[in-house]
């Protein structure tokens, strides 16, 4: 512990030297940047930027590498709040309550939330990193494609009721995004599938971000254009004010969701250390157990704050968590942490097990600089509220434009390809259509994001069992997983089973539910 | 800006320097063509693959030594095990700003699927700049020490053995189909995401081996140290690459397998251009940065560039051929 506290101690050496300070100011701020800006995104920034770092000795080049990723995972819940697009795909859930707490003329509070909750999630994972690395890392190795299934499972299971209260709607929304999600290489067979014939934009399968952008953010424009014609022309995007007052008051407020972030940093940072996870599933999971836990479980998705805090702080939490893996085995736990990796190889680093001994100075020094990091992101955040509050008040007329200029320039940035763009512009229409016919959007994004994790693991699992199911069940991580994720996949089943036996007595109050 | 002179400060100088040292072709050739946008450098894989990384390490020579006056960006096209960047590469005929890092899928991609339309032999052979070795690996619990105790195990396990490999028909489930004919073994080839992912399920004990190459698999292999999970037992390569350990020649099995790590212009890019690329590339595997990089990855190969680039491809493409029909995957 004593020896912990003194490596720490010196690694803080480290990280606030004056050049590694500078880093990190100036890497938060441009990760908020960029987190903010859809399309663009910590893997885009981290890669396009990983070649000016030799120009600074490796602990600097990581630490801004590393700061960019976390002020990225800040930005994120930016546009995810103001605009309704999901600025990456760790924000995604951040959408679902941020949106509607903003059109209520909250902006400011869910800005605030997310900014808090973010620091909150970094650093009690920070925290568990100094002290539980190598522990955790062998749980991490340990981890086969069943686990990575059973958990995935787990991640869905959470998710039933996302949709409202249409089972049907629901479902037919899950399998769009799962059919979404298998376009493009299928890795177990090693062939292109869905590609219609052979269109090679469809090669590199469906990112993500053109769904969500698609969806969120041309969708929603359409909506919104309907809405202002019907209004004579004089709707907002958003109502928002900002005031000293205001901003201490949301704090007081969020005090009372210790419980949820705690949940949230926890859940965030465990799912985060399991490779090839990452982020994305950390936040939709803390999502969806927040709105189980909630005594108020039908006030999500309508602006409640816990639907903002439980992913923002998961989300900073898990992008820690997938550091674990990268520093301690030597694999990715996330696509920039990929990147990162690569990083290191450059610097004349050697990632794996052997990084802690061999470079002790390299890993207290990013670890000293992620407390650094999460403390400089959030000021950053706090102080530009005012800034993005001021831009909501812009006239719609003058919004618009930009809105749909950042959609198209975020739909080509991540492939560089037209095909995609188009194929946003496409799934716009689809989003607006299905807003209009009253079908929820977000578990097709769910979907698209879990999908292509999800269904690797379940084949590679199924081959090496020989086709047998059960090997979910018996494994000691697997098994108690999979028991979780089935009771709640069927919980939202049992009420009405049970009044189909009693008889029809009870139907009122399932009229009412 | 600033940097930006600067960085053509570098590359003047660079060129007084490269001039006095390479005079004759190579200068003449270059005097002939300049680069006059940035340079597009597409990866057959996805961020963070050992092709991305390698790349992105090229790149960081190149902007370190001042060795391009123009940026050199990375593009990646992962889709379809490289098909879409094969397509996408064929769409750049004629260009002369485009260039490609290759794989062996760059082989086995365009014979899989011969309705891309994809000839290997119209690209333009730049330089190879390695070969990457492959091993077999068992975890170190197994009590497996040498070839024979493995093919024992293997056969114990029948077809319960787990082979972790990145991908169907690559370059690991070739060389899996190998043993299991070599051998006389029914190994099970379960493919994952990556070279990283296959040395953690290993390591994990989730997979019974794997064909990793050194560089892959080497996070978990140093013995005396807590990280030791894995260990070599034999190699794909010519001569032995670690101490103590044989080569699958050694052991009567003339079979020697290596991973191509080349670049490759457009088809039908201008000769002059060729021999633009030839020379930059030149120097880069000449940088102290390069030959460090390759000594620790345990890469071999010497460059080769030009016809002797083609006339490699065009055998090793028969090669590739010949297994993948023995697979079952061609006819």
């Amino acid at each position: 512990m004593m020896e912990i506290i003194s490596l720490l101690g010196h690694g803080f050496v480290v990280a606030l030297q004056p050049l590694n300070l500078v880093l990190i100011i100036v890497g938060c701020a441009f990760g908020l940047f960029i987190g903010a800006m859809p399309g663009l995104g910590s893997v885009n920034g981290v890669a396009i930027l990983l070649p000016l770092t030799f120009l600074v000795p490796p602990d600097g080049a990581i630490i801004f590498l590393c700061a960019i990723y976390y002020g990225a995972m800040y930005g994120g819940a930016i546009s995810s709040i103001m605009l309704g697009i999901p600025g990456a795909s760790t924000a995604v859930a951040t959408t679902f309550d941020g949106r509607p707490l903003a059109k209520q003329g909250l902006a400011d509070k869910a800005l605030t939330a997310a900014a808090v909750a973010s620091f909150v999630g970094g650093s009690i994972s920070v925290v568990l990193f100094t002290f539980f690395a190598p522990p955790l890392a062998h749980i991490a190795l340990t981890f086969g494609s069943q686990e990575t299934f059973a958990l995935m499972l787990l991640a869905f299971a959470t998710f039933v009721g996302l949709g409202g209260d249409d089972i049907a709607k629901t479902i037919f929304s899950i399998c769009i995004g799962l059919v979404l999600a298998a376009v493009g290489l299928d890795i177990i067979t090693g062939r292109p599938r869905l590609i219609f014939g052979d269109i090679s934009g469809f090669m590199h399968g469906i990112n993500f971000l053109v769904l969500a952008i698609g969806i969120y953010g041309i969708g929603e424009m359409l909506w919104t254009v309907e809405e202002n014609a019907k209004a004579g022309g004089k709707s907002m995007l958003s109502e928002a004010v900002i005031t000293v007052d205001r901003i201490k008051n949301n704090v007081i407020e969020l005090m009372g969701t210790w419980k949820t972030m705690l949940m949230g940093s926890l859940l965030g940072y465990f799912v985060g250390i399991l490779p090839a996870a990452g982020a994305t599933p950390g936040s939709l999971m803390a999502y969806g157990f927040a709105k189980q836990m909630s005594k108020h479980p039908e006030t999500f998705g309508k602006g409640n704050i816990e639907g903002v805090v439980a992913p923002e702080t998961a989300n900073n939490a898990a992008s820690t968590g997938s550091m674990l893996p990268m520093m301690t085995l030597g694999i990715p736990g996330s696509p920039t942490t990929a990147i990162l990796l690569g990083g290191m190889v450059i610097w004349g680093l050697e990632p794996g097990p052997r990084l802690f001994t061999s470079n002790p100075d390299f890993v207290w020094g990013l670890i000293a600089s992620l407390y650094v990091a999460n403390l400089f992101a959030l000021i950053l955040n706090i102080l530009f509220i005012p800034a993005f509050i001021w831009v909501l008040k812009m006239p719609f007329t003058i919004l618009a434009p930009i809105i749909l200029t950042l959609c198209l320039v975020g739909g080509y940035a991540p492939t560089q390809d037209m095909h995609d763009v188009w194929l946003m512009l496409i799934f716009g229409l689809v989003g607006y259509l299905m807003r209009k016919l009253d079908y929820p959007v977000a578990p097709a994004v769910l979907a698209i994001v879990l999908g292509p994790l999800t269904e690797p693991a379940l084949r590679q699992s199924l081959l090496i069992s020989g086709g047998d199911p059960m090997t979910f069940f018996y494994r000691p991580y697997s098994g108690p997983i999979m028991v979780i994720a089935l009771i709640l996949l069927l919980l939202p089943a049992l009420p009405p089973l049970y009044r189909m036996v009693t008889g029809s007595g009870k139907k009122k109050a399932s009229d009412s539910a | 800006m600033l940097q930006r002179s600067g960085r053509m400060l570098g590359f003047a100088l660079g060129m007084t320097g490269a001039a006095a040292l390479v005079a004759g072709v190579s200068s003449a050739a270059m005097a002939e063509f300049q680069p006059q946008k940035p340079i597009e450098f597409v990866v057959m894989a996805g961020k963070g693959g050992g092709a991305d990384k390698a790349v992105r390490f090229l790149q960081s020579i190149m902007a370190k030594e001042n060795l391009a006056s123009v940026p050199v960006i990375p593009v990646n096209k992962g889709g379809g095990s490289g098909a879409e960047a094969l397509v996408y590469m064929k769409g750049k005929t004629g260009d002369d700003h485009t260039i490609m890092f290759t794989l062996n899928s760059f082989y086995t991609t365009p014979l899989r699927q011969p309705e891309l339309g994809v000839d290997i032999t119209t690209f333009t052979p730049v330089m190879r700049m390695a070969e990457d070795t492959f091993c077999l690996w068992v975890n170190v619990e197994s009590g497996i020490d040498n070839i024979d105790g493995f093919v024992k195990a293997a056969k114990a396990k029948g077809k319960d053995w787990i082979m972790a490999g990145t991908g169907k028909a690559s370059e690991d489930n070739l060389l899996t189909d190998y043993l299991n004919t070599a051998y006389g073994l029914e190994m099970k080839y379960v493919p994952y995401k990556g070279g990283g992912a296959v040395a953690k399920e290993l390591a994990g004990k989730n997979a019974d081996s794997t064909v990793n190459n050194p560089s892959e698999q080497e996070p978990f292999f140093k013995v005396g140290d807590a990280s030791n999970k894995t260990k070599p037992i034999a190699c794909f390569t010519p001569e032995p690459i670690y101490e103590g350990v044989p080569t699958f020649k050694d052991q009567g099995k003339d079979f020697v397998y290596f991973m191509q790590r080349s670049v490759v212009g457009a088809p039908g890019m201008s000769a002059e251009a060729a021999a633009y690329y030839q020379d930059l590339f030149t120097r880069v595997f000449n940088a102290k940065d390069w030959q460090a990089y390759r000594v620790k990855q345990k890469l071999q190969g010497d460059p080769l560039s030009g016809d002797a680039l083609m006339a490699y491809w065009k055998k090793e493409n028969e090669v590739h051929r010949g297994m993948l029909k023995e697979m079952g995957e061609i006819k």
